[in-house]
């Protein structure tokens, strides 16, 4: 418990001019060695203690992340008494997402409220009158965890996550049915079989992992398309957005802070507009790429801005665009309100959700705020319409399931090559144990359950 | 009982209450260890005895037979020589799940270890019943004998089976009595209860046994041993036996009906049973009950000796009426003949919650008194055989003032077994399975004695002989894995014609025997054919050189989790903490906390209502105290 390596983000989210990703633990500067590269210092271990290097992170694909500024506090002379590193990178959402998602893809645990605190305590790092705050942190941690979890427990998600850890705990049941009843007639564990299920369980958790909703929006943005005849004022409302929200992003080669004009910073939440390339120059997008790849744009949209002229009875052409995004997740800005409401909104109303009806003016800049908050509530509302209707909100979830594929994998890959069911199982408890941290189920005591349940055994 | 009856008969070190699979290991690991102990049993002919199947082994309870051995106990060695089949199960399945498993002659079995008891220095044996336990101030202090004879002594173990107000069901028909139609032990549950144990129910049960010359085994599958016969003990040199078959045969439609006709009369149907049972040995009625939709059930017709014509029905555990059993055994197929000669039975038993035990299997408010086998929930001659040899040596360093000896569950099923009785406690009789340790790969019945020999040494229970030759595979084996690491070869002629051979990939350059032993389909016995340098390892080196190097990325990983587990298993949690006094625990957790005491941070993260929280608070707590 103790022995493992934690990471946390250490500063608070939102927008600043850096991001602190801090690690504890054993495995801190070899986690740091994996994925950072300094200008001066090309081995962490030649990096002197407490001392700021300058350097980049790469991901695993030897893409550069970020540039940034790295120190290593060696034990005992650090705040948690173990082996501290900390990251400062660029601030903004992307750069601390992806830099915190390799550190745990590395093997860095996603640390407890608290736990820095605690493992300082624990190492002796603290005094003991501070040690009485460690305990009311982990309490009051435990309280709020249990919140969650019940919240977490009545979801969507969890329902798809004990899917899949039945599907894994029937191979598991069959596995160690076979191997601790050999003599009774147990149908044969076939790799087949096995594979089969495998690759079921592993289908629901990639799907899981694509509706990792905050963190896509994070990573990627939220794909955005702007879409609305001709002359409804689609450009002016990107001009004006563009004006007030330009996003700094850190995202590319080079990593200086530049404007990248795909990109919306709509209050914290990252904006990428789809083909809107012509946008500005012609009014007219679906004629100048066509109407096929307006529909593929449309399709990779996680939300569409769908514009009209609300001073002007709703068109023809308004319908069919309409009826084209009927199921996607739209918002309606009812542009040109300076000029009156001719548009029949409430026949709008009926087919998209009404509150997403956003009256406004791009000319006098009126209900510009609204048409944010809209964006910012779908982006958190986590109803953007996705292939599962579970969604992965939370990063320690995100990271569980991410180590189950991986567990998974591994076993099919074992099937693969012919190693005996025992070793097999040992990946697929593994997996199984990670997604139970996010229910709360341990593994050995439900596997002896379902062995009897499910199998005739006995003298 | 009146004070003018009693007589003082005589002074031990220890007595073991009981000699059963548990009484006599720790009998003998007692008296191994240099104390004067006595063992008592009801009927001294019924010492070891094999009350129900006669088969030793199996998986998981294969390993705990190769780690009493690796301690330095009888079981293994007994069983290799009374043993009449010998099969290694689960061989493709994986390295340590594989399993022996012995037929063994019964009465041989129980014969021969009462030898070995009767020769064993330092140990005596009495045939009597221990019906009360004596203490002053929370210690043991003696027995006494339902004779009147007043023992004294230092510590006591009680290990009495499925004895304690034993009643044997049958059908409608019940009568106090203990298994294999002996007599019961009558007043020690009294004694118990005095001394504040809370006693429970248990049931199990076994099936009749059959005249094997009424049976027509030409309509059953034949079930031969293993042409290469292994030995359990790491001390048997050579196993050269004739073997007997197991027959296979299977339930019907017709035995199905006779069950479903007569199930009103089933005592666990009707009430008649108080006892849980265990779920993994379910009567055949349980078995048609539970399971509706099969059609047919295995039934193994197993010997029970060489000298005896009578055959175990393995499959056919039953508390039915009489009658009921001997139609439904005439249904079976190669059975419609057949003669019963015994009637299976349920029996139900007296046995004590295990969670009031230490980890050592001492009582947590007597001092002294130790509990090992069925009385403490657990079910399995293996189980309860592991147990006594824990229960004999941490008594027996107990009264030589020396350190307990724990074995935890990274180190030996035993460490498991224990610590799932006394830390989660048991709802219903207790077997041992593989899936119940978290660390089997490493746990595997081959390396036992690389595990535990060492420590049976130095609790001095384990031979010179037994130790030197311990020593001996354990440098072969690491030396030869040193050897094929440095050994390299090239791609001459006769390396690629081997590869080809064996349908595995060509090498480029040189590659070391340790790599290329690695590959799934290059066995260790194969390298011979490129390898003139080979030692003469014996078949178990070889097997485990095999076993490190192609499993090794598994094993390092499941040592990685062990180092972990250890860590918490090393921070100890004191005796006299008061867990209602520390801030920030949950109240379930000081509940259970205060009542099991876990000897430390491991244990106490496994008992069930306590969250990481309050562990993360324990730790806290605990560091709280150093620096106060």
């Amino acid at each position: 418990m103790l022995d493992d390596t934690i990471a946390a983000v250490g500063t608070a989210p939102g927008e600043a001019g850096i991001g602190i990703i801090r690690l504890s633990g054993k495995r801190s500067q070899d986690i740091l060695g994996q994925i950072f590269r300094g200008k001066k210092a090309k081995d962490v271990n030649e990096m002197p203690s407490r001392y700021m290097s300058y350097g980049f992170i790469y991901d695993e694909e030897g893409k550069k992340i970020d540039e940034v500024l790295a120190v290593i506090m060696r034990a005992p002379y650090s705040y948690t008494g173990e082996d501290v590193v900390e990251i400062h990178c660029h601030g903004g959402v992307i750069s601390i997402r992806k830099i915190m998602e390799l550190v745990l893809k590395k093997g860095a645990r996603l640390a407890e409220a608290g736990e820095f605190t605690k493992r300082g305590f624990l190492n002796g790092r603290i005094d003991l009158a501070q040690s009485e705050a460690v305990i009311d942190i982990i309490t009051a941690k435990t309280d709020e965890g249990l919140e969650n979890a019940v919240n977490q427990l009545q979801g969507e998600l969890s329902l798809k996550v004990k899917e899949v850890m039945d599907k894994l705990m029937s191979m598991l049941a069959h596995i160690e049915a076979s191997i601790d009843f050999p003599e009774h007639d147990i149908e044969e564990v076939t790799s087949e079989n096995l594979k089969s299920q495998g690759n079921e369980a592993l289908g629901i958790l990639k799907e899981l992992q694509d509706t990792y909703y905050e963190g896509k929006i994070q990573r990627e943005g939220l794909s955005t398309a702007i879409i609305g005849r001709p002359n409804v004022g689609k450009s002016s409302l990107l001009n004006l957005l563009l004006r007030e929200n330009r996003a700094i992003v850190t995202d590319i080669p080079g990593t200086t802070r530049d404007i990248i004009e795909e990109y919306l910073n709509v209050k914290g939440v990252l904006i990428k507009l789809i083909d809107t390339a012509g946008l500005r120059e012609t009014e007219d997008v679906v004629e100048k790429i066509g109407v096929e790849k307006t529909k593929e744009a449309l399709n990779r949209a996680d939300l569409v801005i769908f514009i009209v002229d609300a001073s002007k009875k709703l068109t023809e052409e308004d319908m069919a665009i309409a009826s084209m995004i009927k199921q996607k997740k739209v918002i309606v800005a009812a542009n040109k309100i300076d000029a009156g409401i001719e548009a029949d909104l409430e026949a709008l109303g009926e087919i998209f959700d009404g509150h997403n009806i956003i009256k406004m003016s791009v000319k006098d800049k009126k209900g510009i705020d609204l048409l944010e908050e809209a964006i910012y509530n779908t982006a958190y509302s986590g109803n953007v319409k996705s292939k599962s209707s579970a969604v992965v909100s939370n990063i320690r979830h995100k990271s569980l399931i991410d180590k189950a594929v991986d567990s998974i994998e591994k076993a099919m890959e074992a099937i693969d090559e012919g190693i005996p069911v025992d070793l097999i199982s040992v990946d697929i408890k593994d997996a199984w144990r990670y997604l139970g941290e996010i229910t709360g189920d341990t593994v050995e005591e439900d596997i002896i359950t379902e062995i009897f349940s499910r199998f005739c055994i006995g003298k | 009982m009146g004070d003018n009856m009693e007589y003082y008969a005589g002074e031990y070190d220890v007595i073991v209450i009981g000699a059963g699979h548990a009484g006599c290991e720790a009998a003998l690991a007692c008296s191994r260890m240099g104390l004067k102990t006595l063992v008592t049993a009801i009927n001294l002919d019924s010492i070891a005895m094999m009350a129900c199947n006669p088969s030793i082994g199996g998986p998981a309870k294969g390993n705990l037979v190769r780690e009493i051995d690796a301690l330095g106990g009888e079981m293994g060695i007994n069983t290799d020589h009374t043993m009449i089949q010998i099969r290694t199960l689960n061989t493709k399945k994986g390295p340590a799940v594989r399993a022996f498993r012995a037929q063994v002659d019964k009465k041989r079995y129980s014969e021969r270890m009462k030898w070995v008891l009767e020769n064993q220095e330092n140990l005596y044996m009495k045939q009597t019943e221990v019906v009360d336990i004596l203490t002053e101030e929370g210690k043991v202090t003696g027995v006494i004998t339902n004779l009147g004879a007043r023992y004294s002594c230092k510590a006591a173990i009680v290990a009495t089976g499925v004895y304690l107000n034993g009643k044997i069901v049958i059908g409608d028909v019940s009568y106090e009595g203990g298994p294999n139609g002996l007599f019961p032990a009558k007043g020690l549950s009294e004694s118990l209860k005095k001394l504040g144990f809370e006693l429970r129910r248990f049931k199990t049960g076994t099936p009749a046994r059959i005249d094997g010359k009424s049976v027509d085994f030409s309509k059953m599958m034949e079930q031969p041993g293993d042409e290469n016969m292994k030995a359990f003990s790491f001390m048997t040199k050579e196993i050269n036996i004739k073997q007997n078959s197991c027959y296979l045969t299977y339930t019907n439609e017709t035995t199905h009906k006779i069950i479903r006709d007569n199930i009103h009369r089933s005592p666990l149907f009707t009430g008649g049973v108080e006892g849980v049972g265990p779920r993994y040995c379910p009567s055949i009625e349980t078995k048609i009950v539970n399971f509706p939709d099969r059609e047919s059930h295995q039934i193994f017709i197993e010997p029970e000796g060489i000298n005896t014509r009578e055959m175990y029905v393995q499959g056919m555990s039953s508390s039915l009426p009489e009658d009921v059993q001997i139609d439904m055994l005439r249904s079976i197929k190669g059975l419609e003949n057949c003669e019963m000669m015994r009637t299976a039975y349920a029996i139900d038993y007296d046995c004590i919650n295990p969670q009031d035990l230490k980890l050592t299997l001492e009582s947590k408010h007597i001092e002294g008194l130790y509990f090992a086998g069925q009385i403490n929930g657990s079910s399995g001659y293996e189980e309860a055989a592991a147990q006594g040899i824990m229960a004999g040596i941490n008594a027996a360093l107990k009264l030589k003032g020396k350190e307990p000896f724990i074995l935890d569950r990274s180190e030996a099923y035993i460490g498991v077994l224990i610590d799932d009785l006394v830390t989660k406690g048991t709802n219903e009789p207790y077997r041992m399975m593989t899936s119940r340790a978290e660390y089997r790969l490493v746990l595997r019945q081959d390396n036992a004695d690389l595990r535990l020999t060492q420590k049976g040494y130095d609790v001095g229970l384990v031979t010179e002989e037994r130790y030197n030759a311990f020593i001996k595979k354990k440098e072969n084996i690491e030396n030869e894995i040193e050897r094929l690491k440095c050994k390299s070869i090239s791609p001459v002629d006769k390396v690629i014609e081997y590869l080809r051979k064996y349908n595995s990939a060509d090498i480029k350059s040189g590659v070391s025997l340790y790599e290329l032993l690695k590959r799934p389909e290059i066995t260790y016995a194969s390298l011979a054919e490129i390898d003139e340098e080979m030692p003469g390892l014996s078949p178990d080196e070889a097997e485990e050189v095999e076993i490190l190097i192609k499993y090794e990325g598994y094993i390092k990983k499941q040592l990685t989790q062990i180092e972990q587990f250890k860590k918490l298993e090393n921070r100890k949690l004191h005796d006299d903490i008061e867990y209602n006094q520390i801030k920030g625990l949950s109240s379930e957790a000081r509940q259970k906390l205060s009542e099991i005491r876990p000897s430390n941070i491991g244990q106490a993260s496994r008992i069930s209502g306590v969250s990481p929280a309050d562990i993360s608070v324990l730790l806290v707590y605990l560091e709280q105290l150093r620096r106060r």
